[in-house]
């Protein structure tokens, strides 16, 4: 009976090691297994090439992805300007100003918006932006605007990640000590002066740090700025333009990606690129954020 | 001494019109769903599946993109479970928590949890690839599987930490195993479990990127895990790319499906976590 229970604590253990283990080893197993289809168009195609020519015809073995990088960053910069003033304010009035009971009723809609899947984004993006882009924005700065542009693409990616940077920003906030907001209202600071000078100099790694993760996040999402930005395959010079970006390429063309060739090797090259610099970016936010975590603590 | 008094005001006021945005976004998005949608909306949409020329108008539902989804959420969230508790009790219990490589095993998980799911479904179709599996129910749920193991890890990670260390302790000086000691801790964390089943079903109903790829599209109900299926995302977006109107129309109401389901879960899962930590201190 001593014996059993003993074997059981064992195995279970040994048990519960294998899978925590193997699922770890996930995030290495996509990076190498994305590498290791990648590797026939990068030994046809120097990497310079891949990442800074703009011609892409897959038919003829041209594989330039300057473009879709481009697509990419423009839709991600559009989507954090919006998004990070607007949600900065927000996070300081929900834990610097507001009183307890308005605090209760916001957070669970910011809570509500996080769940709202990425398609209905899209479906949103598709009803509401690109009207209001095509008849009552774009007419103002551009001769013709179809709507679906990277600024759609933006501003669709913008509202996605309200809820990520408002939550990440309330909890920095939280760490901050009550001593010094109660410091500097005794010295006769205002509110606002104590907010500006005190609390967003404190929190300003943990700003940066969801800053990263909001744009990591927007640099991924496929099918709401999929639907909204255009997908056409040119670098945008104006946020009327149209844009490809890297997700939507992969997520558009994979059906036929097995029957031309490298096709699918550019495809996983895409992947792979996304996955690099999301890791990076994740990886760097996600240490700043432990640490702050680490300072309360201790 | 005025113009600090304005300043104040100034950003006050600008403070409360970034948070009614912001909240208010939420109203904008379910108010616009709900408005185009709700006149599409009827008994068929739900209850019917797709039948002949349903892509240029015709009768049908979609009522095979509803049980698919369900049949993806649902056996991804059990085979993410299976996967994700030992993991988490490893991790609390195992490894004592705080050390340098729970910590990092944790950022681990963090990291996973942000690779989008374009990746993982690029991923799971060379797995599939790999094994010679075609588009199928069985590749869907593996890819959504991946998508989900790392939220269901941080979640039950996060409610585990709530379990008071002294209720371990006893267990221990009562002379537990440390197996044990986890089943103790497992009967204490069960509304917590649950949260997390509803996070993760969410997150895996409404994902479209993850099964693109693996798990194809089908008019018709599957009945074995080889069998492609439809998901209601992916149904909303093919239909809203169809020219014919009434196509899009159903479209917008399979968006109102899709949104009410995720409300649904999202107030259920807030309920049960305001309800599990009002008793903790």
């Amino acid at each position: 009976m001593y014996k059993l229970r003993l074997f059981k604590d064992k195995f279970m253990s040994k048990l519960m090691l294998v899978l925590t283990l193997v699922s770890v080893s996930v995030l290495f197993v996509i990076g190498v297994g994305l590498y290791y289809h990648s590797i026939p168009i990068l030994r046809k195609l120097p990497l310079s090439d891949l990442l800074t020519t703009s011609v892409w015809k897959p038919l003829k073995g041209l594989f330039g992805f300057y473009p879709f990088i481009m697509g990419t960053l423009w839709v991600t910069a559009i989507s954090i300007i919006i998004a990070l003033p607007l949600c900065l304010l927000t996070a300081l009035y929900i834990n610097e100003y507001a009183p307890a009971r308005i605090r209760k009723i916001l957070t669970p809609f910011v809570n509500l918006l996080s769940g709202i899947p990425p398609v209905i984004f899209g479906v949103w993006g598709v009803l509401f932006i690109i009207p209001l882009i095509q008849d009552h924005i774009a007419p103002h700065f551009v001769a013709f605007s179809t709507g679906y542009s990277v600024l759609a693409g933006g501003i669709v990616l913008a509202v996605m990640i309200f809820p990520l940077i408002v939550s990440i920003i309330t909890e920095v906030l939280r760490t901050i000590p009550q001593d010094l907001r109660d410091a500097s209202l005794s010295l006769g600071a205002t509110k606002w002066e104590t907010t500006r000078k005190v609390i967003l100099r404190k929190a300003l790694p943990g700003i940066i740090a969801a800053l990263v993760l909001a744009i990591s996040r927007a640099f991924g999402e496929t099918i709401a700025v999929l639907m909204v930005c255009g997908n056409n395959a040119a670098v945008p010079h104006s946020v009327f333009d149209p844009g490809y970006p890297l997700p939507a390429l992969i997520a558009n063309n994979y059906g036929e990606m097995l029957s031309i060739p490298m096709y699918d090797s550019a495809l996983m090259f895409a992947a792979l690129l996304l996955f690099v610099i999301i890791l990076l970016f994740n990886l760097i936010s996600r240490v700043i954020l432990a640490r702050l975590e680490r300072k309360l603590a201790s | 001494m005025k113009r600090r008094k304005f300043e104040e005001l100034f950003f006050r006021v600008l403070m409360v019109l970034a948070t009614v945005f912001v909240a208010g976004s939420f109203f904008l998005i379910v108010g616009t769903i709900f408005y185009k949608g709700a006149p599409y909306m009827n008994l068929d949409m739900i209850t019917k599946t797709p039948g002949g020329g349903f892509y240029i108008g015709k009768e049908g539902g979609i009522l095979n993109a509803i049980v698919g989804s369900m049949y993806i959420a649902g056996g991804a969230t059990i085979l993410g479970l299976l996967i994700s508790i030992p993991v988490a009790i490893y991790i609390n219990m195992y490894m004592n928590g705080k050390t340098f490589l729970a910590n990092t095993l944790r950022m681990a998980f963090d990291v996973l949890f942000g690779i989008p799911s374009i990746v993982y479904g690029a991923f799971g179709f060379l797995i599939m690839v790999y094994f010679g599996l075609r588009a199928s129910l069985l590749g869907g749920i593996i890819a959504v599987t991946l998508l989900v193991i790392p939220i269901l890890v941080r979640t039950l990670d996060e409610v585990i930490r709530t379990v008071p260390f002294e209720l371990r302790d006893a267990a221990l000086s009562l002379g537990a195993t440390r197996w044990e000691m986890a089943k103790v801790v497992l009967r204490q964390i069960r509304p917590g479990i649950f949260t997390a089943i509803l996070l993760s079903f969410g997150r895996a109903i409404g994902d479209v990127a993850s099964v693109l790829f693996t798990a194809g599209f089908s008019d018709n109900i599957p009945t074995s895990l080889h069998e492609p299926a439809a998901t209601l995302p992916l149904a909303i977006f093919f239909q809203l790319s169809s020219p014919v109107e009434e196509v899009q129309g159903r479209g917008y109401a399979s968006a109102l499906v899709l949104t009410i389901v995720v409300l649904i879960i999202t107030v259920l899962s807030e309920a049960l976590i305001k309800n599990f930590f009002k008793h903790k201190i």
